[in-house]
């Protein structure tokens, strides 16, 4: 039984998508270059919701600031504020998001791909991203040496990458689980982004 | 859909200490599946083998295989299970809770286990020496316990969320356990934390899952 939001939003789809537009009191706690931002970012563009950008500068340590920490105790973007649901960590949005507001839905219906999906974003966001993050960066550095982050970072972007290559080779189509934007893409685009824009420059991967 | 009714063939690809596949076998043991466990020695280097590769490309458990479906994750796996097969759900249906079950499991996965891993500790260890290591594990844990204990104390009941058992207290009983057992974390600036992990130990689901009970635990087959 879809409940009363779900079938509004149902109805909305089927309205032209320049007539489409959304109420929803949405507030993203976002740092321009954070990739866990950009994946949110990303979902609520193809969902066409609005909401106010609130940013966080986390080289100004913004993140540790008790009003922020309040919002998430672990100091971390991006946080999502829903009229008086407060919801932080990119995966938990993204599908929170995706049941709330259905339109451009974020997974597949078929199991199997739907499956592959939350694979692939997995790999991103507990074997890639975590591991090359300001915090952890900033942590080899005074730990073990600044020599040490280049080789850090290529290790675990690779191999994640290169897992990634596997796993989706026999999935992809004009994206990563077929013809139509998915989950994974959320989470491949600004990776993929953030170790071309950043990371190559620094340290020459490819 | 009765556990006896529909056999499904399910193969899972675990190890007995890692906390990602404890977090598989407590499910499949609340929702009653069967399956047949295949050991993958870490600590002797066969999830590199390349039949496991070809299971997994990133080379960690658990691998869950379903008929001809091969996935890899448990956050994946955990999904998956529940959408196919939806005895004792994992999630609550309350959207807001759900959204918090979501959030406590990837504080869990992707802030704190994959800093803790064996690979990572091992890396650690070799750049800048055990003492090091030790520190490392003890500021990520300690990082993501306080952020846990602050976001769960207006929603916990009996466990982490309530009075039921949901995907929150599936990723945090397995990370409790290895603090205490691994990494010696001191859990008494962790008060609900603690009194969460006393619940689990009541629970048979919890207990059959538990490393030690795993056939592939060394002290078993010892």
């Amino acid at each position: 039984m879809l409940s009363a939001n779900q079938r509004f939003y149902q109805f909305l789809r089927t309205v032209p998508s320049c007539c489409c537009f959304v109420m929803a009191n949405l507030k993203l706690y976002s740092y321009w270059r954070s990739s866990c931002s950009f994946r949110v970012r990303i979902a609520l563009n193809l969902k066409g919701l609005k909401y106010e950008y609130v940013p966080v500068n986390l080289l100004k340590g913004e993140q540790r600031s008790p009003e922020f920490l309040k919002l998430n105790p672990i100091g971390y973007v991006p946080v999502l504020v829903d009229g008086d649901m407060v919801l932080a960590d990119s995966l938990a949005i993204l599908l929170y998001l995706d049941e709330k507001y259905p339109q451009h839905p974020l997974l597949p219906s078929d199991l199997r791909r739907k499956a592959i999906n939350l694979q692939a974003a997995n790999i991103v966001s507990s074997s890639i991203q975590p591991l090359q993050n300001l915090d952890i960066m900033d942590y080899i550095k005074q730990k073990v040496g600044q020599a040490e982050i280049v080789p850090w970072v290529q290790y675990h972007v690779r191999k994640g990458f290169a897992a990634l290559e596997e796993l989706l080779k026999d999935q992809a189509g004009r994206y990563a689980t077929g013809d139509e934007v998915f989950l994974a893409d959320l989470f491949l685009a600004p990776q993929l982004h953030s170790a071309i824009k950043r990371q190559s420059s620094l340290f020459c991967l490819g | 859909m009765e556990s006896g009714e529909d056999k499904p063939n399910l193969k899972l690809y675990s190890y007995w200490r890692s906390s990602c596949s404890f977090r598989v076998r407590i499910a499949l043991s609340l929702k009653g599946l069967k399956y047949e466990y295949r050991a993958v020695n870490i600590v002797k280097g066969e999830q590199r083998n390349p039949e496991f590769l070809k299971l997994n490309p990133i080379g960690f458990v658990p691998v869950l295989l379903d008929g001809d479906m091969v996935l890899a994750d448990s956050f994946a796996i955990l999904l998956y299970l529940d959408e196919k097969y939806p005895q004792r759900p994992l999630l609550p249906t309350d959207l807001r809770r759900k959204a918090i079950n979501l959030q406590v499991a990837n504080i869990v996965s992707s802030s704190i286990q994959p800093l803790q891993n064996l690979e990572t500790l091992k890396s650690i260890e070799e750049k800048a020496g055990p003492q090091e290591a030790l520190d490392w594990i003890r500021s990520h844990i300690g990082k993501g316990y306080e952020a846990l204990e602050k976001l769960l104390k207006d929603y916990a009941g009996r466990y982490a969320t309530g009075d039921e058992v949901f995907l929150a207290d599936l990723f945090l009983a397995p990370q409790i356990y290895s603090s205490l057992k691994r990494f010696n974390i001191d859990m008494a600036n962790f008060p609900l934390l603690s009194r969460l992990n006393e619940a689990y130990s009541q629970l048979p689901a919890f207990q059959d899952a538990m490393p030690e009970k795993q056939p592939d635990n060394p002290s078993s087959t010892g």
